[in-house]
């Protein structure tokens, strides 16, 4: 692939399509300008800004801009909040939709069949596939990104928390939490 | 199209396998894929829709057993040809061997960052009032079209319940065929899991699936 794919580039850079230098831009920007702890920021404000939160559910968009996140797949944001009686969980089953701006690019099981496939008929499984086991009377919920909103999990606030800063709240938010596989930290434990 | 990306409900991909410490790119070419992707999208020969259509129409047998990257990357040359803006001896060599042809714009690096920060929303007026309410209980037409949908089959004919209007927006339908962008109403909506898979499904899960109102009637009864 890389001598194709070189090809290809070789081939775009002499007809002009393409600016070398935007392609340097455009790498450098999803490997460190954007990325999930983006997302984390806007969980812990949420979980520590009630008048944030609400901010979040009325126009998920424009308050997490607020924190300077904004752009391509990011372009239409819904917050959805997990709680003791319902867990949420955000797919694309008909390609690789993903919240860019909160998130960064996906990781490759979220592109996957695997993960495509079985989250809507088994989200259960899923969940165990990532270690997370669910009481079985808690509802699951699941997305399918199947237009251009894009979903972000506000999981749940852990216990012991009730102290942080949101500094410090950050650093529990995985991203697995925020796609809904998986569950945020406790404080003082390692990911 | 009932093609290979349509994966909601398949069986036998085996379990989710999610990689320890996961680099962000796993060879230098997806950093190419990525950005070449994105940089000729901005040339406007195309549109969003228009990509997720040449990628779903990849080969089933390539598109099941290559990377996502790979798969962009593929459809990237198809869209190149389709559109007359390489042709496939030139990717076969890479040289060029034709005169470049026009495109509407060519993204600069210094336009670069605004271009990524601003996205592309794909929100619209449409003329028409919405044909449904929250509340309302809807079937999902059973239409299999060769063209590009954003309807999955595992809910064609199924019934849910509308839980939220969110907008109009551009319609991928129309959208990924240069048919034009027709905003229409796009609506959540809630299908419980026995509706989708039958008697063994998870008595307490649920799934929700963001449809355009041409997807839908209004439920009998």
């Amino acid at each position: 692939m890389e001598l194709r794919v070189k090809a290809l580039e070789t081939i775009l850079i002499e007809k002009g399509y393409i600016d070398p230098a935007a392609i340097e831009v455009i790498i450098e920007t999803y490997e460190h300008r954007v990325g999930p702890r983006n997302g984390a920021r806007v969980v812990a404000k949420a979980w520590s800004d009630t008048d944030y939160l609400a901010r979040l559910r009325e126009d998920a968009t424009a308050a997490i801009a607020e924190l300077g996140f904004s752009g391509r797949q990011g372009e239409h944001m819904r917050i959805v909040e997990n709680t003791p009686d319902l867990h949420n969980l955000v797919v694309c089953t008909l390609c690789s939709c993903y919240p860019w701006s909160v998130l960064g690019l996906p990781p490759v099981w979220y592109k996957s069949a695997p993960y495509r496939a079985k989250a809507v008929i088994d989200p259960r499984g899923v969940l165990a596939d990532f270690g997370v086991n669910l009481p079985a009377d808690q509802t699951i919920r699941v997305w399918d990104s199947t237009a251009e909103l894009r979903y972000l999990v506000i999981p749940q606030r852990p216990p012991g928390s009730d102290d942080l800063s949101e500094e410090a709240l950050a650093t529990l938010v995985t991203r697995d939490a925020m796609i809904g596989t998986g569950l945020a930290l406790a404080p003082g434990s390692t990911p | 199209m009932n093609g290979p990306q349509d994966l909601g409900g398949q069986m036998g991909h085996g379990p989710v396998r999610p990689e320890q410490d996961e680099p962000l790119f796993h060879a230098e070419w997806e950093k190419k894929a990525l950005a070449l992707t994105l940089a000729m999208g901005a040339c406007g020969a195309w549109t969003i829709d228009t990509s997720r259509h040449a990628r779903e129409s990849l080969p089933p047998t390539i598109y099941l057993s290559v990377g996502y990257y790979e798969i962009w990357l593929r459809a990237l040359e198809r869209l190149l040809v389709a559109h007359g803006l390489a042709s496939e001896a030139e990717l076969a060599t890479g040289r060029m061997l034709q005169p470049a042809a026009p495109v509407k714009r060519v993204l600069k690096a210094a336009a670069t960052p605004a271009l990524l920060a601003a996205g592309s929303p794909c929100d619209r007026p449409c003329a028409s009032p919405p044909a449904f309410q929250p509340g309302d209980r809807v079937q999902m037409l059973n239409d299999h079209v060769p063209t590009h949908t954003r309807l999955p089959r595992y809910v064609r004919g199924r019934i849910g319940e509308v839980v939220a209007n969110n907008g109009s927006f551009v319609l991928p339908d129309t959208n990924a065929h240069g048919k034009g962008e027709s905003p229409i109403w796009c609506y959540s909506i809630r299908f419980q899991a026995k509706e989708l898979w039958g008697a063994g499904a998870d008595k307490a899960s649920e799934v929700m699936v963001d449809c355009w109102e041409p997807y839908m009637t209004k439920a009998v009864a």
